[in-house]
């Protein structure tokens, strides 16, 4: 391998990395909050492509416009999923809420194959993020440049926000203790809400930065990369954030370079035996805590 | 100021409170004694909203706080210091003390109790850049007590103070307990330590069972012989 192609594979695999990243912050701080794995946040980064799709090729609104409305009607559908089938179980033990999580996933993809047909549909293009940029022999486009800075500035936006704010305070103190951060007064629905509104908003972001470099959309198109951040998130620790975006370039780069040595057809397999081995030797993850007993 | 009135509660299958009534009156201490498993949390958490009511109600300055959440409760000044001390321990302990204070707007005043409660607890002040979880029992008790004061409590509710503490570090509890009392903060205390509760309490009631057995003031409770025998060890 020479250099060029060398730097080439790094950028592409850190790029595709920091896309998973900014999905498996999306599991990792429901789980946090909620003690639930959302297996339906994949396909609702499936969901934002289609709203993509139908704004820009449907109602023809320029792109900066649609971004924002795919953000916005992302962070909704999110929202709505929470309120209709995740809050009434909140009493429930918790195995019915990640049933009704299973559920809400299947229903999103066979909504979205009765919506918009099981027929990939061509992702419309931003044209600033397709350009493409050359620095010496290495050359890629605009968007898997970016990607990496985006996912680095969310993430020290957001570690702000939970280091700094009141809000993020709160949600520290509703991921340790339900009971005792109401009795501080702390409203657990508004603390569950932002949680997914900030999940929701990184998924439409990311939608839309792994879309924009592939040519289609179809309705199970989000299930493989929900899978994969969801390996992300227990990799680098459930509930760390930090974790998951480890975890997200982590398996981005190793998938480029197992399909840069040509086992293409294994890079999936990888994730998922990166997730076994996970499970039997270091189940809390890279950064995740070890849950002491009280006997 | 705190008027429970038949309270009916059902927990997990159980009948655990079968017609509670108490008050409290301004300027009090009032304690709820009684052995484990009578029933003296679920009260509290009842009159906070955390468990559901089966029937009666709750008065709070004069106001029916039944159906109210606990949001609105606490932001209403009825506070609760739960039992196990339960602060958070991966926050520091400016940051769970910050926390009491977290339905108040008034910044300036926020900023005068937070120093008060650094003076009633110097301990405190010495660590306040700690996590809560390396505190001592004793510490994480006084945070756990300082942390209710900021959301400047008119009754302040306290589950087992003394839980699992040493008996000096105990004393010290009920000696600031007396002294809130004296700043102008109504008290409910729940003990176990009926001795100590008993002692600097105006107003006992005994819980068991789900039921209120006795009620006097806490110097007829001292003396009252079934009282010593049953949980005075006398």
């Amino acid at each position: 391998m020479t250099t060029t192609a060398f730097l080439q594979y790094c950028l592409a695999g850190i790029s595709i990395g920091g896309i998973y990243a900014l999905i498996a912050i999306g599991y990792t701080m429901v789980y946090g909050i909620l003690r639930l794995i959302n297996f339906a946040h994949g396909d609702i980064f499936m969901m934002a492509a289609y709203f993509m799709i139908f704004a820009m090729v449907d109602f023809m609104i320029p792109w900066y416009i649609s971004a924002s409305i795919v953000i916005i009607s992302t962070i909704l559908l999110g929202l709505l999923i929470e309120k209709l089938a995740y809050s009434p179980l909140r009493s429930s033990p918790r195995m019915s809420i990640m049933i009704s999580a299973i559920g809400v996933s299947f229903l999103l993809q066979n909504l979205a194959t009765y919506l918009f047909s099981a027929l990939p549909k061509q992702y419309p293009a931003i044209p600033v993020l397709n350009k493409t940029l050359t620095f010496g022999e290495v050359s890629t486009s605009v968007v898997t440049f970016i990607t990496p800075i985006i996912t680095i500035g969310a993430l020290i936006i957001l570690m702000a926000i939970i280091k700094k704010t009141k809000i993020g305070m709160a949600m520290r103190a509703v991921s340790k203790d339900f009971q005792t951060a109401k009795l501080m007064g702390i409203e657990i629905n508004t603390v569950i809400s932002v949680t997914f509104i900030i999940g929701c908003f990184l998924a439409a972001l990311g939608s839309m930065l792994y879309f924009t470099p592939r040519p289609s959309v179809f309705p199970l198109a989000g299930s493989l990369p929900g899978l994969k951040c969801f390996v992300a998130a227990v990799f680098g620790g459930i509930g760390s954030i930090p974790g998951a975006v480890l975890g997200g370039f982590l398996i981005g780069l190793c998938e480029t370079f197992i399909k840069a040595a040509g086992y293409s057809e294994f890079s999936d397999v990888f994730t998922f035996i990166l997730l076994i081995a996970v499970l039997m030797f270091r189940p809390t993850g890279l950064f995740g805590e070890t849950l002491a007993e009280k006997v | 100021m705190l008027e429970i009135k038949d309270l009916h509660v059902h927990y997990g299958g159980i009948h655990a409170l079968r017609g509670i009534s108490l008050s409290v009156e301004y300027g009090k201490i009032i304690s709820l004694i009684g052995a484990n498993g009578a029933g003296k949390s679920t009260t509290l958490k009842a009159i906070m909203g955390l468990v559901p009511k089966t029937s009666g109600s709750v008065f709070y300055d004069g106001k029916d706080i039944s159906a109210n959440n606990t949001k609105d409760i606490v932001k209403g000044g009825l506070i609760l210091t739960p039992e196990g001390r339960r602060v958070f321990p991966d926050l520091t302990v400016d940051e769970n003390i910050a926390l009491g204070a977290y339905t108040r707007k008034d910044k300036a005043e926020i900023a005068r109790d937070r120093k008060w409660v650094f003076e009633l607890f110097p301990r405190l002040e010495e660590r306040k850049w700690q996590a809560a979880g390396t505190l001592s029992g004793g510490e994480q008790q006084m945070l756990a007590v300082a942390r209710s004061l900021m959301g400047r409590p008119k009754l302040l509710m306290m589950d087992e103070p003394s839980l699992g503490l040493a008996p000096l570090i105990v004393k010290n509890i009920f000696s600031i307990i007396k002294e809130i009392n004296k700043a102008g903060v109504n008290v409910l205390l729940i003990e176990q330590n009926a001795k100590a509760a008993l002692e600097i309490s105006d107003y006992g009631y005994v819980m068991e069972t789900g039921v209120i057995t006795i009620s006097g003031t806490g110097k007829d409770l001292l003396v009252n012989d079934q009282i010593r025998k049953a949980y005075l060890g006398e």
